[in-house]
């Protein structure tokens, strides 16, 4: 009886497809990656120079790190490949707990409503 | 690949302790439930001695505390909660044609921290006394609270939780990629479906309790000042973290149960369940809903009358999924052809107790009312018209429907109609009778209250039910022994729906020589009604691979176990010593090669009579 081992390096050519989808993905990586060097050294640059309000800087690098998460988790770890329960569980998570959480700063904060 | 060969000859006992098996650990959940259940109902017959007459010297009023605070941490987190997970693991890999879980070894390391954290809870009473903070552990009454009682609250709280949490990600792995060819989402059972809600719900719950824990954990024993007002902290923080737990908890209580009322009442009404993409949605509905009413548990904290009020609107929308479940119910019974075995009485006896608990639910909605209604009698009835009306019944209505898959013989039909009755009407005498002690005034976790106040009879009566409740319960433990012999008709006696009763009873180690192949919703009734009778193959008979056991899941435990005595004691070489342990298990199962064996096809055979 034969039984195929899921971690067995894979044998012969890989089809004009998958050749196609490989390079479009590695293009993807590339691009990805220096996109997010970009962000990275602009959220550090809002930071270090004195032009950039504080004011300004926090939700701005807050929304580079969000930006950053999301190509993180889509781009390099693949998040929409397989199963899409993960999709759904993590942006409901996210969804929940967010929500928790805003209700719960309001609610234990000095003014009542 | 195979590098042992299969069950070689072990003992009985080394065979359950190191088992991975799905079906041996949902029976031993079931066991551990059943135990604690026993444990938690004493204490609630003490508490009724000592409430039945006014000034009683039964219990003095620290014992009373102790009792009321582990009779519902034991009731919740010890009982209930393992007896759902005792049918969900026993169930739901039959249910969707599933070998056995997807990580049985988490399954088993799941079950062991539980057992270990309802010891670590229970020793608190041999120890200089139990936790007495109530199940909620409200500060600052738990952060100043004597002795070690609420230490040990926590850290079996904290070790049981932990099991909690990997079994929930367990069924929600198991769910989503183990389902039998042909089984999309759309076609599991409902019970698999409020499994894999529930677990949701516990994987997004109960890290609030593990960091409210924590926190205490941290004032109580390492001098941290989160809840100390004099220091800036803030007690009310406590309150919400709780119960942002809290209120999806009391949602995994009862979503199991619905999920057992889908399956015993389309069994025994021969109809299939009536709207059963509602039920889907409603369960999915009242799980999200389920996050975003916990400050209704708080509304006379002075949180203010917006905060209420919005609180007050998300709670009573709960009540619309609810209702449709309800529905659905009574019109999957319209028109049936009703049968009134034990199993199908619990479940008709859950739509009214359940709807009473519900009404009072909505009635505590109204955030103005339940000024009057908080920490009262009126809020005791009410939860407990909603877990035992609905869990207790719905565990119990498993009990009886599931029992010959599970342990291959067939409960009394007889003692279980008398163990049915008592049981009902034991609840309704206790718990009706306390709405009206609520809204007289009488305080609930009290441990006494005043001759001439009008409270001496209701009182009685409701120590009287309690009293018949747990005679009730005798009569199912004699049921359980005496019934051994009823070992006819146990493969499909109720003439199944779904899969598990395509099984052998009891049920193979592999549980499907092959997997099955569903062709539609309630797959087994269907292969009934257009096909043979027989689940059809989607594969051809091959060796089956199994998982081997392990004992490293109780050392494990163990570790993790000794470790929250380090902690409970403040002694740093005893943490040093049960987190060494712990991790050095953990090093052991990392490193060590361990593929399972597989059963060969000739002994498949010989065991489907074909050898």
């Amino acid at each position: 009886m034969s039984h195929v081992d899921p971690s067995a390096p894979l044998e012969g050519k890989p089809t004009k497809e998958s050749e196609r989808n490989l390079k479009r993905e590695s293009r993807t990586q590339l691009v990805s990656f220096i996109f997010m060097i970009f962000i990275t050294s602009t959220a550090f640059l809002t930071v270090a120079s004195d032009i950039v309000p504080t004011g300004f800087a926090i939700p701005f690098i807050l929304l580079l790190a969000s930006i950053q998460v999301i190509m993180q988790l889509y781009v390099f770890m693949h998040m929409n490949h397989g199963s899409r329960w993960i999709n759904v569980m993590m942006w409901a998570g996210l969804f929940v707990a967010a929500m928790t959480v805003a209700a719960l700063m309001i609610l234990i904060g000095v003014t009542k409503y | 690949m195979s590098n042992s060969t299969a069950a070689s000859k072990k003992s009985v006992l080394y065979d359950w302790l190191t088992t991975v098996d799905h079906k041996k650990i949902g029976i031993m959940y079931f066991f551990g439930g059943l135990f604690f259940f026993t444990i938690a109902g004493i204490e609630a017959m003490l508490m009724r001695i000592q409430l039945m007459f006014p000034e009683m010297g039964f219990v003095g009023e620290q014992t009373f505390n102790e009792l009321l605070t582990m009779h519902g941490t034991t009731m919740l987190f010890l009982a209930a909660m393992p007896l759902f997970f005792a049918f969900m693991n026993f169930v739901v890999p039959l249910q969707i044609g599933a070998r056995d879980v997807a990580f049985p070894f988490i399954n088993s390391l799941g079950l062991w921290l539980f057992i270990f954290g309802g010891i670590i809870l229970n020793i608190s009473w041999m120890t200089g006394g139990g936790p007495d903070a109530g199940w909620t552990a409200y500060t600052p009454l738990s952060t100043t609270s004597g002795g070690h009682g609420v230490d040990y609250y926590v850290m079996g709280l904290q070790v049981a939780g932990a099991g909690t949490l990997m079994s929930a990600i367990n069924f929600l792995v198991t769910i989503v990629n183990m389902r039998a060819p042909g089984m999309s989402m759309m076609r599991m059972p409902l019970f698999t479906w409020t499994t894999f809600v529930t677990s949701m719900l516990i994987l997004f719950a109960f890290p609030a309790l593990t960091i409210g824990l924590l926190l205490i954990m941290l004032d109580r024993i390492f001098g941290g000042a989160f809840f100390d007002v004099a220091l800036g902290g803030n007690v009310v923080i406590y309150q919400h973290l709780f119960w942002i737990f809290g209120h999806p908890e009391v949602y995994i209580l009862i979503l199991p149960a619905f999920g057992i009322f889908s399956e015993v009442i389309p069994t025994f009404a021969k109809k299939r369940l009536f709207g059963y993409t509602a039920m889907v949605f409603a369960t999915m509905i009242i799980g999200f809903l389920g996050f975003m009413v916990w400050a209704h548990h708080m509304f006379t904290v002075g949180m203010g009358p917006v905060a209420n009020a919005i609180f007050a609107v998300a709670t009573m929308a709960i009540a619309v999924p609810t209702g449709i479940k309800i529905f659905n119910w009574l019109l999957t019974l319209w028109g049936g052809r009703i049968k009134f075995t034990t199993a199908n009485l619990f479940a008709l006896a859950f739509i009214p107790s359940f709807v009473l608990g519900g009404v009072t639910g909505v009635q505590l909605a109204m955030s103005a009312a339940d000024y009057q209604f908080h920490d009262t009698y009126f809020v005791v009835a009410h939860f407990h018209y909603v877990i035992i009306g609905g869990s207790v019944l719905g565990i119990f209505s498993a009990t009886f429907y599931w029992w010959p898959k599970m342990f291959g013989y067939r409960l009394s039909e007889t003692l279980g109609k008398w163990f049915f009755w008592l049981f009902l009407i034991g609840f309704h005498l206790t718990f009706f009778v306390q709405h009206f002690l609520g809204l007289m005034g009488m305080p609930r976790r009290v441990g006494s209250y005043l001759d001439g106040q009008g409270l001496n009879e209701m009182n009685f009566i409701s120590s009287m039910g309690a009293f018949l409740m747990g005679f009730a319960f005798i009569l199912l433990v004699i049921n359980v022994l005496v019934s051994r012999k009823n070992t006819d008709n146990v493969q499909d006696p109720w003439d199944g729906r779904t899969l598990e009763w395509a099984t052998t009873s009891p049920v193979q180690e592999y549980n499907f020589a092959q997997t099955p192949l569903v062709r539609d919703l309630d797959a087994f009734w269907y292969e009934k009604m257009e096909g043979d009778g027989r689940m059809k193959a989607a594969e051809p008979l091959d060796d089956i691979h199994m998982p081997n056991g392990s004992i490293l899941p109780i050392f494990i435990s163990l570790g993790f176990s000794i470790l929250a005595f380090g902690v409970i004691y403040s002694q740093w070489w005893l943490m040093i010593v049960g987190g060494v342990f712990m991790f050095s298990m953990m090093f052991i199962r990392s490193i060590k090669e361990d593929h399972g064996y597989h059963i060969p096809v000739s002994e498949i055979k010989k065991e489907k009579g074909e050898g």
